[in-house]
């Protein structure tokens, strides 16, 4: 018998592969929207722990993904959902990469650049806003928010020292995750 | 060799893989020219999906079709994929531990920071262009203030978006 939850994560994600323009960090909202609000499948508080985890780990942003799929499926859950977020995009890719070339300095194509161009920053900001959000809850958090942006605006600092910075704030309590227990 | 070049790739970065890609594509493998890499990059952002698999799909598309292009995208995703799960299990053993859950919510808050700066930087471009602003801030009401679905926000921005470019192309 297979697990409903994993069609419908594959379903979820498949939907979602043709929808990320601007890669992974643009559906961010979305993913939190249906697994937090509308599946209830976890926690704010879980989410924001997922999202940290797919930070810290090595690899492309995109394993935000295979943890949502863990988090509510298991092993089995997180390599269905990474397989139905690159599935129909990588084909599409594939496709599009042999007409491509034939193309360049069509009119279409800028046109078509010039309006997703907008949209994907909309979708990045989206992301920035729906994750503060969901982890800050106390004035330390939004500091460190602020602190991180900032930091890499101006200086070519690493994210990974930053990351680090951060844990080791928080660990020591500096930051704190929110007012009274732990969430 | 397509499968190791990604597998190195994809285990090099953190908090972002492409500046690893770029690396590794242009200057160690040379695979590609700069003007390749900037070319195949801009197509990869354009379409939907993760950028750097569709970066490994295109070059490894290039290199011998589809079967370049799966063993380029596996070698991308298999160990950043067993390493992210192994950490999500360690982490759910550990985290009863104060320190470790802290240090975790305070991770987050700093790697949404990391976003908001990527958005920022992501805007340059448009932000000259008065109805390029209009449908960022269009988007960005829909989704992160009223939270509508993605599929309909898209659904209604992009073709109004797209009519716009249109009649604005030089």
């Amino acid at each position: 018998m297979i697990n409903p939850a994993l069609v419908d994560l594959a379903l979820q994600f498949l939907l979602l592969s043709l929808l990320s323009i601007g890669g992974a960090n643009a559906v961010i909202p979305q993913m939190h929207l249906y697994a937090v609000e509308v599946r209830h499948w976890m926690t704010d508080a879980d989410f924001t722990q997922i999202f940290a985890l797919s930070q810290a780990a090595p690899g492309p942003n995109v394993l935000i993904v295979s943890l949502v799929g863990w988090k509510v499926a298991g092993i089995a859950g997180g390599i269905v959902s990474m397989l139905a977020m690159c599935g129909p995009s990588s084909v599409l890719t594939y496709y599009v990469a042999q007409v491509w070339e034939r193309f360049r300095d069509a009119p279409l194509r800028i046109a078509i650049q010039r309006s997703l161009a907008p949209v994907t920053v909309g979708l990045v900001f989206s992301s920035g806003y729906v994750l503060t959000r969901t982890t800050d809850h106390h004035w330390t958090m939004y500091a460190a928010t602020a602190a991180t942006a900032v930091t890499v605006l101006v200086a070519r600092v690493h994210p990974l020292w930053l990351l680090g910075a951060a844990a080791l704030l928080g660990a020591l309590g500096v930051i704190q995750p929110a007012q009274g227990p732990l969430p | 060799m397509l499968f190791w070049g990604f597998l190195k790739i994809g285990l090099s970065g953190f908090g972002g893989v492409l500046p690893f890609a770029r690396h590794t594509l242009v200057e160690r493998e040379r695979w590609l020219t700069e003007q390749e890499f900037t070319e195949v990059l801009s197509l990869s952002q354009f379409l939907p999906g993760p950028n750097i698999v569709n970066v490994s799909v295109i070059v490894g598309r290039r290199f011998d079709g589809v079967i370049g292009a799966a063993a380029a995208t596996l070698g991308l995703l298999l160990m950043p994929l067993v390493i992210v799960l192994l950490l999500a299990t360690l982490y759910a053993e550990f985290a009863q531990i104060d320190a470790i859950r802290r240090a975790c919510y305070a991770v987050s808050a700093a790697a949404s920071g990391l976003i908001i700066a990527m958005a920022v930087k992501l805007s340059t471009p448009i932000r000259r262009t008065p109805w390029q602003v209009a449908v960022c801030a269009v988007t960005f009401a829909a989704v992160a203030v009223a939270r509508a679905p993605l599929f309909w926000v898209l659904a209604a921005v992009v073709p109004v978006s797209l009519a716009i470019a249109w009649r604005d192309r030089e």
